[in-house]
């Protein structure tokens, strides 16, 4: 067993829209271990949500090789790519995708219920402090406590890899640093390593790895000796 | 409950106004299905029962008069099983408080017992006594049309002697399950009767004691009928016999054929017709609603769903759907189908209905239905699944518009802002609008299908009652007469015009097609009863040859010159080869026309005729009918007028019952397709029309963006639906054609006009009702929730 959770090894990503092509990706080779939380920073456009995706297996990538473990993301079908989703992989996405007509009990619960070994649905939701909002419906909820409610859904499933596009974007700076708790939280208690894509620049602090993407390229890498606690940062 | 299944009850809590929308939709398709075919199934199970209980024959001859023991050469006939034998003869009536002259058939009943074959079932009262000379069984439309019971009195001219007859019992006979007077076009129950009596009594008015001249012959299964029918022939020729026929020329059962047939094809035409428009239009709703599911179906698929499992999810949804629309489709084809049941049961006379479930036919519509569903949610779930996630759950790309094609040219410069949106967006997505236009028309063209037959029965009877049979009333005599007869006619009270008229049974042949049907004689230049061509327009007879109707010559395959076969089934039976020399329209019956002269020559009897066409002034309508009354040589009158009447009732509750329940289950159609369309493109661009809200749009702009582009997709889809509805009407027609009566295509203006009518007020309603959705657009809710 290595202690490596994702390798890439020159990954890349090509949209063909109409005549056009969008190179999203232009040969990415990442390493990332077990257990952190790495931060992907970088322009609009330069390819973090991609990359995410692909790490995920929501996408799939144009060339290039991805290993999760010791399996290869980028060999595997649909099928495959599903089973690794479910068993491995949670998600936050910036818009929260929340099901709308479902409570935020019952959007927990569709995780949980094809997990193999899942926590309550309640308990997740008590993790990032929505006890008392079980049976409020999406709409019934504000933006950050929605984002927590998508929280308590990607952790239910007590997933290896939890993986966050934007989780605070959309949201102000009190309920942004109640979201990051909670998912500092989570890598600090199960270990799970997570990939938190963001456009703030403060947030790195609090992450073991930061890394940089413009144009579709990694730019930089840099390893925290020192991380701060979410209610420590400025934003 | 897993939360996958909350949501599908959740989201059809949500959906529901269009979900019922849509399970209305294929309701109406799977109603025709169920309800056509199980009224005319469960007409034609009474009918079969109604036979077989009162032993219904299979074969039937008359003759002139035939001593008893001949039925014994008959039952000897090989394959017969029984033999009835009976006096059947033809009166007028006369009936207190009518003025009109009305008819009765009345059969001699057997001295014992009841009749072997073509028995009757007794309603009411008691049987005659056998040695009573007034005592009769009337049947059962006369004696209701009269509010005649037991005891009620009338009396009837036989054989020239006026006799008074009391009624003890009111009767139905499965052999005048249609009971048509002579000379009729429909049935009549004020001016027709069939009156049982008996045997004594009947063959001592008209001197047949010892005698029949009726009888009715049950065949052994298996047996071929024809064979039984030569023999019976030949049997009775010597006797005055008129050619046997068996069932499927047997008046009453074959006009029941007849309707059988053509409700038949109404539900075998119209129902596949409008279940696949249902189809397809639940299909294209299906689609596009699930479409609008893109980002949950790529957000299940993140959290590891499988593809099956997301599309499974879809598919319950549309199911439960459909199956809503497959029952309430079901509930109503079975309560419209035992309403029309009931109607035709009403109008044909039989004792009892059975009403009878085909569980294939239920099976069928709801398969077709289900079937529907769950191939749009296939196509529209497929599309979506198949993209990956990621990219299912970003919302698409802003579409790519086009500067429209007149814009380039600046025609469009000055139109509305509105307008240029509207315009933009159909072009941007041409399949969509074009699918959505083909629904609207769809809908368009099931308006028309179902509204244009009163129109087109309207010029049936126009040109039937005005163009070709314009007499007032015919009189038939009650024996063949000689041409001097008409002249005694011109001397009835307020008689204008007279014509005379000869008809023969006649087997018209050519090669191996054969059809029994008559030949009617009319003089060459006629004023009265005459024949019409396509156009409607009276033509001439030709003084030589015979002229048919398309239909007839049809059937037996011949064309304007060709030579045919006539055998005449009456007095000398003898066969001759006559040259068709003109093909004509008419609506009514299967008919050969010739002049009477060349009918009298093939006849070899002399100048004789059967009955007179007559015009009389109407002031003196109460003395002709007392006259005519008083003549024992007139056996029956029949009157246009009335005729006309009935027959009009008659298409009303029978053609035009089912055309309205077509007519409304295509409103649910059309509702249910324009309500989708602007329901559907409003969840697709709420976050848009929400945008332009909060950019300072009133509410009236965004309505009008929207509702713009559904009134442009009307307005092309209007005509189309014109076109393909003219192309409904053509298939409804093919459907309705019958021996009976054949319905002209006729889609006039007012048709067209109605069902625009009908299909812009529910346009309008679906507007209108979006646009209260418009109105209450949470600009919040919209702008913030991704749903
Ligand atoms: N589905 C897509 N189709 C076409 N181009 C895309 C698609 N998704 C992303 N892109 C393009 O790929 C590039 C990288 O996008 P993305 O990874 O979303 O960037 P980021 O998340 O860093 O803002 C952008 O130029 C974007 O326009
Ligand atoms: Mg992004």
């Amino acid at each position: 067993m290595t202690n490596t959770a994702f390798r890439t090894e020159t990954l890349t990503k090509v949209y063909q829209t109409g005549d056009v092509a969008v190179h999203a990706l232009r040969g990415v080779d990442l390493t990332l271990p077990l257990g952190e939380m790495s931060v992907l920073l970088g322009a609009s456009g330069s390819g973090k949500s991609t990359l995410l995706n692909i790490l995920g297996g929501l996408d799939t990538a144009t060339s290039g090789r991805v290993w999760f473990e010791d399996m290869e993301l980028t060999a595997m079908g649909q099928a495959d790519l599903t089973r690794y989703r479910r068993d491995h992989v949670g998600f936050v996405f910036q818009f929260y995708n929340l099901v709308p007509s479902l409570t935020a009990r019952e959007n927990v619960a569709l995780v949980t219920e094809i997990a193999r070994d899942p926590m309550k649905p309640a308990d997740a939701l008590a993790r990032v402090g929505l006890e008392h909002r079980l049976d409020h419906f999406p709409a019934q909820l504000s933006g950050g406590e929605q984002q927590r409610v998508a929280i308590a859904r990607a952790i239910a499933k007590r997933p290896e890899i939890l993986l966050c596009d934007e989780p605070t974007g959309a949201l102000d700076s009190q309920t942004g640093i109640r979201v990051l708790e909670a998912l500092q939280h989570v890598n600090e208690e199960f270990g799970t390593t997570t990939v938190v894509i963001t456009h703030n620049v403060s947030i790195r602090k609090i992450a073991h790895r930061v890394i940089n993407l413009a144009d579709g390229r990694i730019v930089s890498e840099h390893v925290n000796t020192h991380r701060l606690q979410p209610s420590e940062v400025t934003w | 409950m897993s939360a996958l299944d909350r949501k599908v009850l959740r989201d059809l809590a949500r959906l529901w106004a269009q979900g019922l929308a849509i399970a209305m939709v294929l309701a109406a398709g799977v109603a025709t299905l169920v309800l056509g075919i199980g009224a005319q199934n469960s007409l034609s199970e009474t009918r079969a029962a109604y036979y077989e209980r009162y032993r219904f024959a299979d074969v039937f001859a008359g003759a002139k008069r035939a001593p008893e023991e001949v039925a014994d050469r008959l039952a000897a006939i090989p394959g017969v099983a029984a033999v009835h034998t009976r006096i059947k003869e033809v009166a007028l009536l006369d009936i207190p408080d009518q003025s009109e002259p009305a008819t009765g058939v009345f059969l001699s009943l057997p001295v014992t017992g009841r009749p072997r074959l073509n028995d009757f079932y007794l309603l009411s009262g008691r049987l005659p006594d056998p040695d009573s000379r007034h005592e009769v069984l009337a049947n059962e439309t006369f004696a209701k049309e009269h509010g005649f019971q037991a005891g009620a009195t009338f009396a009837a001219i036989l054989n020239g002697k006026k006799r008074d007859l009391v009624i003890t019992g009111v009767m139905m006979l499965p052999e005048y399950i249609y009971a048509l007077g002579p000379g009729d076009l429909v049935p009549d129950g004020r001016r027709f009767g069939v009156f049982a009596m008996p045997y004594k009594a009947l063959a001592g008015a008209f001197d047949l004691d010892g005698a029949f001249n009726d009888v009715a012959v049950d065949v052994l299964r298996g047996t071929t009928e024809a064979a039984v029918i030569d023999a019976v022939d030949e049997i009775l020729a010597p006797y005055g016999g008129v050619g046997a026929y068996d069932r499927e020329d047997h008046q009453s059962n074959a006009f029941i054929d007849a309707e059988l047939v053509q409700l038949r094809s109404m539900s075998f035409v119209i129902p596949p017709i409008f279940l696949a428009i249902a189809a397809f239009l639940v299909n294209i709703t299906i689609a596009r609603l699930i479409a609008l599911e893109r980002e949950q179906i790529g957000l299940m698929k993140a959290i590891g769903y499988s593809t099956w499992a997301v599309g499974f999810h879809y598919m319950k949804l549309v199911m439960l759907i459909a199956l809503v629309g497959v029952v309430i489709g079901w509930g109503a084809g079975w309560w419209l189908g035992r309403g029309l049941t009931r109607l035709y049961g009403d109008f044909f006379n039989f004792p009892f209905l059975i009403f009878t479930m085909r569980p294939d036919i239920y099976m069928i519509a709801a398969g077709a239905g289900l079937a529907a569903a769950v191939v749009g949610a296939v196509n529209a779930i497929s599309g979506v699944v198949r993209l990956p996630p990621a990219v299912a759950m970003s919302p698409p790309a802003p579409p790519r518009y086009r500067k429209l094609f007149t814009e380039r040219l600046g025609l469009l410069k000055r139109a509305p802002m509105a307008l240029t949106m509207a315009l933009r967006n159909i072009t941007r997505w041409p399949i969509r609008a074009s699918l959505t236009t083909l629904g609207l028309a769809l809908s368009i063209a099931t308006l028309v299908g179902a509204m244009f037959a009163e129109a087109s029965v309207d010029l049936m009877l126009e040109a039937t009652f005005f163009g070709a049979e314009r007499q007032d009333a015919t009189l038939t005599f009650t024996e063949i007469t000689p041409i001097r007869a008409v002249e005694a006619a011109r001397q009835l009270p307020g008689v204008l015009r007279v014509e005379p008229f000869r008809t023969v049974p006649i087997r018209l042949s050519k090669g191996h097609l054969s059809e029994r049907t008559s030949l009617s004689g009319k003089p060459l230049n006629g004023d009265l009863s005459r024949v019409i061509d396509f156009d409607l327009n009276p033509i001439s007879l030709p003084d030589q040859g015979i002229a048919m109707s398309d239909m007839l010559a049809d059937l037996i395959d011949a064309r304007r010159g060709d030579l045919v076969t006539v055998e005449i089934l009456a007095g000398r039976r003898e066969t001759h080869e006559v040259r068709v020399t003109a093909i004509v329209q008419d609506f009514f019956g299967l008919s050969a026309y010739a002049n009477i002269a060349t009918l009298n020559t093939l006849l070899r009897d002399g100048n004789a005729v059967d009955g007179v066409h007559i015009a009389f002034d109407a002031n003196d309508r109460e003395d002709l009918f007392a006259r005519v009354k008083e003549i024992p040589a007139i056996a029956a009158i029949a009157l246009q007028g009335r005729s006309l009447k009935l027959f009009r009732d008659i298409v009303e509750r029978n053609i035009l019952t089912m055309m309205w329940v077509y007519t409304l289950l295509a409103v649910v159609i059309a509702f249910g397709v324009v309500y989708n369309s602007v329901r559907i493109q409003l969840s697709e661009r709420a976050r848009e029309l929400a945008s332009l809200r909060v950019l300072g749009f009133t509410r009236a702009e965004v309505s009008f963006i929207l509702l713009g582009e559904l009134t442009l997709l009307c307005l092309v889809a209007i005509p189309l639906g014109w076109v393909l509805g003219f192309g409904m009407a053509w298939i409804v027609i093919q459907g309705l054609q019958s021996e009976l009566y054949r319905v002209p295509l006729i889609v006039n203006r007012d048709t067209y006009g109605y069902a625009t009518a009908v299909f812009v007020t529910v346009a309008v309603v679906s507007a209108l009702v979006v646009r209260n959705r418009i109105d209450h657009l949470d600009l919040i809710a919209v702008l913030k929730t991704r749903d």
